[in-house]
């Protein structure tokens, strides 16, 4: 075969070698501005005097200050770690429950798991819509409960400022559980069949089995549940809005509700913005341990 | 994903199988409950909703609330029904999800595949940006979408959802990327193929699940959002979401149960007809986002 | 100059240097096998000639031709893997047009190249298949024939038969060996397996850590490794090497090591120049085939010596059995003919051929002779 020297050019060589990084940048460079550059802003404005537009004149802590002092935000924090913890914990309980009963060659266990996780695929507006109205006195459970017969049935949490947050977690659980539950399936199927077969020859009970040797193996799990629920329930909005917007009064607030209302509504965007870094810095805090340790797996 | 039926080994007897199953169906219950309470109180006069019969089927069928929802309910001030917020939500999910995908799928191939110093820490970057509070980025947002002239527009929905949406398509064609043989890129290298046409005719062919998670991952993520909705749509930009809200909670007039209910059900079908059709992919997606594997 | 040429190069990831200072010249129609064990840089040398790694400082040249800043593409080389690297979505056919097609040759073109190609290689009747629903034997070849239809002036096969199973494996290795001596090509091939680089090639580079150990046709490697690492790397089973001193008597020199029921073994060493170094330390390497019975010894060399040992086991292998004894505290193996009746713990009479012997220094474990 005729073999000439390889006519090269070199400019077209210099942007092929450059091609990849190229391709990356415009989508390095939305997140550096959308993500990055706008937390870096809120985080400035954090510091400002900003009510109902941005400004620019520092006011060192002061927002901060301002904001630990609001009983809104207390409000909003202290329902925060009630919904928080009762939401990750139950649907952890149930999900591992309902995992482990799934996991005994139940026939048609595709199609419960089906039902189990369609929620997951609906957006909350439409969660605490269904919920709203299935919970409300007038019309919802009570209501029909006292239909039945049972008159003196009450069941008016949703309207009760001091139970009205459980009713968020039992929309919130009803939603994300089956979620928790395929998570947990999919590392009890991870589980080597043998140390099990071991184990029962050892003379493990089944209650034995699981908690022995099952449910510690199931760390990994537990610990991408619990991220994913702990940053769920942090960033929930949604489902506050359609359920309660909030009320009655103030007795389901949350931090995101807190942002942004005192944003956009009452014109503290000091404030809004404070409340909106600490949101982030608590993700932060969970998200970024389980990142880097993922990452660094992966390598 | 290890979902697939496995043997076990754990015996169970008969009593503890009836208990088992009947616990099943127990929570097939709970988990249907509110479906089978939007559905056939979607489908009854109010009155029979007032008279406290929500769990019993309609006495009278009538399909007047979901007409009334999709083209006649009152959405803030209009009577304008959901019907162009279902539109509006079409018009901004198919773009959006349409671009993040395909970026995604660059992305994943460049950080994989063209692989630099500091690859990893582009790519954490990105991934990190998926689990912000969106509440950090509102207040530039919105400023940043009016100066580009896109503030309470489909367009800048679009574009906002297309913004937060390439960290996790990044994510998904990233991880299936990189269980792609990197020997096929170098073959290919060989034979004379360029980076994108690499890309074109080897990557992409192979592509088809991933960008079926993907896409599907999106597409609930974007269809079901209500914070970007709340915050940059005008009256005539909202998605259904949003809309949806608007119905349920406004305070004037009498409250038409069944019609908030038939709403429900029209702002949960698209994502629930997917999930029905393609079920399989979609628990993928959701588990790519939160476990190895 | 040769027909590829690797000047003085080397490869460094930041500060580790993963290949040293190399030359080598490889003529045309040669068939070069670098060999070594894992992480010897010999894949990593294939890359650099392949262009899928860079050059950190040297030169590659192809006919002459400086090819550094050459793209993979456009060396006029073609490369097969060790996981095949078929192309997924295409079938057989495609993926031997695949290259062609980059290279704009036109249609009419690419069908009768592939069609010879698929003839040559006997896989005509897997075109239109894809590659998942063949064989391993099948990939490999499809593989082969996505490098040959590209006629290149140089062949690189990274590792090709290690996915095979054993029996496979001897039959591919016999075929590339036969296209080889139809094609008359240039062939640059890496494995780990010293069999296989004994057998396939027409010169063999042993790398280890990064260097060139030696480098030299398969007899040259076999008989007259460079080092004790050589040595101990080629052949199976490996090269005995023990411990020895020398001692000088008549003008003659002498290995002289321990025996394991005690007592001392001596065998007079060929090279008398030996005899100057009176005393000294050196490690005796002894291939097992120049351990023998006393029949079984080579009739044709001159330098049989006898030594009496105790037989710690032996490894009956069909057509030879390998008979484990000690010298110099270390286990040595020779190769008995089967029929000889060798019983473990009994003394035994070891022909031994010093021609064979090679004797390297325990310090440096460069060879000494």
């Amino acid at each position: 075969m005729e073999q000439s020297v390889p006519t090269r050019n070199k400019l077209g060589d210099k942007l092929a070698d450059f091609l990849p990084k190229l391709v990356l940048s415009p989508s390095l460079a939305i997140v550096l501005i959308f993500v990055y550059g706008f937390i870096f802003f809120t985080f400035y404005l954090s510091f400002t005097d900003s009510r109902i537009l941005p400004s620019f004149g520092l006011v060192g802590f002061e927002n901060y200050d301002k904001l630990f002092r609001l009983r809104a935000w207390s409000i909003a924090v202290d329902n925060l770690f009630i919904f928080g913890g009762l939401y990750i914990v139950i649907c952890c309980a149930l999900g591992l429950m309902l995992a482990i009963l799934l996991d005994q060659k139940i026939r048609s266990e595709g199609f419960i798991r089906t039902i189990y996780l369609y929620p997951m695929a609906l957006s909350f507006i439409v969660t605490g819509t269904a919920w709203k109205w299935f919970l409300d006195p007038g019309i919802g459970l009570e209501a029909v409960v006292q239909s039945w017969g049972w008159t003196s049935f009450e069941f008016n949490w949703i309207k009760d400022r001091n139970m009205a947050i459980y009713t968020i977690v039992i929309a919130a659980v009803w939603q994300t559980s089956g979620f928790v539950m395929a998570m947990f399936l999919a590392g009890l199927r991870g589980i080597d069949n043998e140390v099990l077969k071991a184990a029962q020859i050892d003379g493990a009970s089944n209650w034995a089995l699981y908690r022995r040797i099952v449910i510690p193996q199931l760390r990994p799990a537990f610990m991408s549940a619990f991220v994913v629920l702990a940053h769920m329930a942090i960033k929930s909005y949604d489902l506050v809005i359609a359920l309660t917007n909030g009320g009655p009064g103030r007795a389901t607030e949350l931090p995101a509700t807190f942002m942004y209302s005192y944003t956009f509504t009452r014109n503290q965007m000091g404030i809004g913005a404070a409340s909106a870094t600490l949101m982030l810095m608590t993700i932060a805090a969970i998200i970024v341990p389980y990142l880097w340790s993922e990452l660094r797996e992966k390598k | 994903m290890a979902l697939a039926s496995t043997d076990t080994v754990i015996r169970t007897g008969r009593t503890s199988r009836f208990i088992i199953y009947t616990v099943l169906i127990v929570f097939c219950i709970y988990y249907l409950l509110p479906l089978y309470v939007m559905l056939v109180n979607s489908l009854k006069p109010l009155d029979e909703i007032r008279g406290g019969g929500m769990l019993s089927l309609p006495q009278e069928w009538t399909l007047a609330p979901w007409g009334s929802a999709w083209s006649t309910a009152q959405i803030g001030v209009e009577a304008t029904g959901l019907r162009p917020y279902f539109l509006n939500s079409l018009l901004m999910v198919v773009p959006a999800v349409a671009i993040s995908t395909m970026l995604g799928a660059l992305n994943g191939y460049v950080l994989t595949k063209w692989r630099f110093r500091g690859d990893t820490i582009i790519f954490g970057l990105m991934l990190f940006g998926c689990f912000i509070p969106f509440q950090m980025v509102l207040i530039p947002m919105a400023r940043m979408l009016g100066l580009m002239g896109l503030a309470g527009t489909v367009p800048g929905l679009i574009f906002v959802h297309l913004v937060y949406g390439i960290g996790f398509s990044t994510l998904y064609f990233r991880n299936y990327y990189a269980q792609f043989p990197d020997e096929l890129v170098r073959a290919a290298m060989i034979d004379g193929a360029g980076f994108f046409r690499i890309f074109q005719r080897i990557m992409l062919p192979s592509s088809g699940p991933i960008a079926v998670v993907c896409i599907i991952w999106q597409f609930t993520n974007i269809w079901n959002d209500f914070l970007f909705g709340a915050s940059f749509a005008d009256f005539d930009s909202q998605p259904m979401t949003v809309a949806l809200n608007n119905l349920v909670s406004s305070s004037t007039g009498v409250k038409e149960y069944n019609v908030h209910f038939a709403g429900a059900i029209m702002a949960a079908l698209p994502t629930l007809l997917v999930y029905v059709v393609a079920g399989r992919f979609f628990v993928r997606g959701l588990m790519a986002g939160s476990v190895k594997g | 100059m040769g027909f590829l040429d690797i000047k003085n190069a080397t490869k460094s990831y930041g500060t580790v240097k993963v290949l040293h200072e190399t030359d080598i010249s490889v003529e045309e129609g040669e068939f070069l096998v670098l060999v070594g064990p894992s992480g010897c840089g010999k894949s990593t040398l294939l890359n650099m000639i392949a262009g899928l790694e860079e050059v950190t400082s040297g030169e590659i040249a192809i006919r002459g031709n400086r090819m550094n800043e050459v793209r993979p593409a456009d060396r006029n080389i073609a490369m097969v893997f060790q996981s095949y690297a078929l192309y997924p979505n295409m079938n057989v056919a495609q993926n031997i047009a695949f290259g062609l097609e980059m290279h704009g040759v036109v249609k009419a073109e690419r069908d009768k190249a592939v069609q010879g190609v698929a003839e040559l290689l006997q896989i005509t009747q897997l075109l239109d298949r894809k590659p998942g629903q063949l064989s391993g034997g099948q990939r490999q070849r499809v593989a082969m024939g996505r490098a040959l239809v590209r006629d290149p002036d140089v062949f690189l096969f990274d590792e090709p038969l290690s996915n095979l199973d054993a029996k496979l494996r001897v039959d591919m290795r016999t075929e590339i060996k036969k296209l080889h001596q139809k094609l008359g090509r240039t062939i640059v091939y890496v494995t780990h397996d010293q069999i296989e680089a004994l057998t396939l090639s027409t010169r063999i580079a042993v790398m280890f850590g990064g260097y060139v150990q030696q480098l030299g046709t398969p007899k040259e490697i076999y008989d007259n490794p460079a080092n004790m690492f050589v040595a101990g790397f080629m052949g199976s089973p490996s090269m005995n090497l023990f411990p020895a001193k020398l001692s000088a008597a008549d003008g003659k020199a002498f290995a002289n090591f321990a025996l394991a029921e005690g007592g001392t073994g001596s065998l007079a060493v060929p090279d008398p120049a030996l005899a100057r170094h009176d005393g000294r330390d050196i490690i005796l390497g002894i291939r097992p085939e120049a351990i023998t019975d006393p029949d079984g010894a080579d009739r044709n060399s001159k330098d049989i010596h006898h030594v009496e040992a105790r037989v710690e086991i032996t490894e009956p292998a069909g057509s030879d059995t390998f008979v484990v004894t000690e010298f110099g505290g270390k286990e040595v193996t020779g190769r008995f003919r089967a029929d000889v009746d060798v019983k473990p713990a009994k003394v035994q009479t070891f022909a031994v051929n010093m021609e064979k012997a090679v004797l390297f220094d325990p310090v440096t474990e460069e060879r000494v002779v």
